[in-house]
């Protein structure tokens, strides 16, 4: 029995291969259709998953783990106090708060003057976090946050406009008036922080870090209004998030609107669901053009089977069954389908490919993209070769005979 | 002395033409013996070939019982007849109904491939039987690649390599110069004597004298012919 399925399975595919090999450009027309749909799902996928990736890997650089915190604060309070960070930093599973305090100043050196330059405040977490951002020289130590020390560090174009063809290490800067000591310089790791850029803190003028402590008097402020917490083990994030809205609650009196916590992962999970939204929303789109190439299948099958007629009559006459004579048309536009997605498969890699190239991601081949890819066009082939094959079996063999 | 291979009685075909039903055939009774040879002469329109499609169960009649080795053929659903297509009946056409695209020995292992029978034994039973209506050296030609006569031998090859019971031809010769028909039925009567029943449809006489019976067949009816001195 299974020797006799083998060998009709063996025969249909010799004579469907040698059908679609004498017909090329016809088969080729046929499964353009296919091709084009495939091509386009593999592509879609492929370059969706790609910056997926892209954009994941830049959110978790950013740190997963890590939970933001803007307080606005109520007109009483606004921003938190130095016991309120304290209390944060003690609450369980939380491995540091780096609080952030952004300002404009003009700053000036020995040959330069320069103003609206950004003078961010932060402590040594942030540093311990961004393990690339020291240059050259040192971090921030706690000892600076502490007692206010006046340090700084310089990013790229602020040594350019300050200290032009200069080491600056060591030498002394003026912000608002006030003297600064320069103990290091910034790498550009630190634009990778799309916080950052998002919150257009770097400007053309150029990034000036102090100790936070340091930069709250420069802007003659007390209070903390936004900051990051760390969070030891990711798995307790919620927990710490839970906990640090119970301190938050307490610091600002319960009030509505007085704090946003933001958690990365959360955000992150978003994006996720976004992206693969899109993704579906565009794979669905580029199903049209499958769906476009199925018909385009079927007609050819139809007219196949209208053109064969006479042998179809004679496979029945010579003792083919109903089924022996569906399962050899099936096969062959599962074949035709089949083939035009592999071709697919090949263009939507070639076109992910070069995208990845020019716009500079990642590119994996997806396995999930091409199992679609093979299951989508087998599946077009079985659905929309299934009516003209039915129709050649039920063919009647004399009516079959006579047509010749 | 020998078995009933077939008996249909009272068989009556009609056709729905249009608004109107046609009868074909009006009434036939046939009996046929293993290794009996019989041609059924009649000429076009008769309803000869009808009759060739219901005794080769392509067709199922309107009326009437046919009964071949043992079972009734409107009983039988469409894999079964398929079956008995197979394995009991060889049909030899006209136009000799060769696939295009396959050479001669792939034409012949058809029926086998149906049968289920694997490849190794198909491909002998297949040589074997082009080696025995004198193809030997044609095996791997191609339909347009042989003559018309070598078409049909081709033809006969594939008929008879499942073994059947009954040789069914409509008008074997009918694309043959005389010749090439006349070597068709030596061949025919070679098959014959080996047992193997035949019927064949004919409007020629001089073909049908082959045979060791005629019938005649006229408007869908039979007459009872003459036995041959073949």
């Amino acid at each position: 029995m299974l020797k006799k399925k083998f060998g009709l399975w063996k025969e249909s595919l010799r004579m469907s291969v040698a059908n679609i090999w004498d017909s090329k450009m016809r088969s080729f027309l046929t499964v353009l259709g296919i091709v084009i749909g495939v091509t386009a799902i593999i592509a879609l996928i492929t370059i969706m998953q790609s910056a997926t990736s892209a954009v994941t890997e830049e959110f978790t650089a950013m740190g997963t783990g890590r939970l933001v915190v803007n307080a606005g604060g109520t007109a009483l309070k606004t921003g938190l106090s130095a016991e309120d960070l304290e209390s944060i930093r003690t609450l369980p599973y939380v491995q540091g708060v780096s609080p952030s305090v952004g300002n404009t100043a003009t700053v000036k050196s020995a040959d330069a003057w320069v103003e609206d330059v950004t003078i961010d405040g932060y402590n040594e977490v942030y540093f311990q976090r961004n393990q690339n951002l020291v240059a050259r020289g040192r971090a921030i130590s706690p000892l600076d946050v502490q007692s206010r020390n006046h340090v700084a560090l310089l990013d790229a174009a602020a040594q350019k406009s300050l200290f032009y063809g200069k080491d600056p290490l060591g030498q002394t800067i003026h912000i608002n008036g006030y003297a600064y000591l320069i103990i290091g310089t910034l790498s550009d790791a630190d634009s990778s922080d799309v916080m950052t850029q998002a919150q257009g803190s770097s400007s053309d003028s150029g990034r000036v870090i102090i100790p936070y402590t340091s930069a709250l008097t420069l802007a003659g402020r007390r209070n903390i209004t936004s900051l990051s917490v760390y969070v030891s083990d990711t798995a307790y994030t919620d927990q710490v998030q839970t906990s640090l809205k119970g301190v938050l609650d307490a610091a600002f009196n319960y009030k509505d609107d007085s704090y946003k916590i933001i958690n990365m992962e959360s955000l992150l999970n978003t994006m996720d669901t976004m992206l693969s939204m899109m993704t579906m929303l565009l794979v669905g789109i580029a199903s049209i053009a499958l769906l476009v190439g199925g018909i385009g299948i079927m007609n050819m099958m139809l007219v196949t089977v209208s053109e064969r007629t006479a042998e179809i009559g004679l496979r029945k006459a010579l003792g083919a069954e109903p089924g022996q004579i569906q399962l050899q048309f099936l096969i062959e536009s599962i074949i035709l389908s089949i083939s035009g997605g592999l071709i697919g498969i090949v263009l939507g890699l070639g076109i992910s490919y070069i995208f990845s190239v020019i716009a500079n991601l990642s590119f994996a081949i997806s396995g999930m993209a091409i199992v679609l890819g093979v299951g989508f066009s087998a599946a077009v082939g079985i659905g929309f070769g299934w009516a003209p094959a039915r129709k050649a079996s039920a063919l009647n063999p004399i009516d079959a005979l006579r047509s010749i | 002395m020998n078995d009933e291979f077939f008996r249909m009685t009272g068989i009556v075909k009609r056709y729905h033409m249009g608004d109107e039903w046609q009868t074909v055939l009006r009434g036939i009774d046939l009996t046929v013996v293993e290794g009996d040879f019989l041609s059924v002469l009649g000429p076009s329109g008769s309803g000869k070939t009808t009759l060739m499609n219901i005794i080769g169960c392509l067709d199922t009649p309107s009326e009437g019982e046919y009964v071949l080795k043992g079972r009734v053929i409107s009983k039988q659903d469409a894999k079964q007849l398929a079956a008995i297509r197979n394995k009991e009946i060889g049909f030899v056409f006209q136009s000799f109904q060769l696939l295009p695209r396959m050479d001669a020995i792939r034409n012949v292992e058809l029926p086998l491939i149906y049968s289920g029978m694997g490849e190794k034994e198909r491909w002998r039973n297949a040589e074997e039987m082009l080696v025995r209506v004198g193809l030997q050296d044609k095996l791997h030609h191609h339909p347009n690649q042989l003559s018309g006569g070598q078409q049909q031998r081709v033809a006969i090859a594939r008929a008879m390599v499942t073994n059947p019971s009954i040789l069914l031809a409509d008008e074997p010769t009918g694309a043959l110069d005389q010749t090439t028909g006349k070597q068709v039925m030596e061949l025919f009567g070679e098959i014959n004597s080996e047992g193997h029943t035949i019927i064949m449809i004919t409007h020629d006489l001089s073909i049908a004298q082959h045979a060791r019976r005629i019938v005649h067949i006229l408007d869908g009816e039979l007459m009872e012919g003459e036995e041959t001195h073949a």
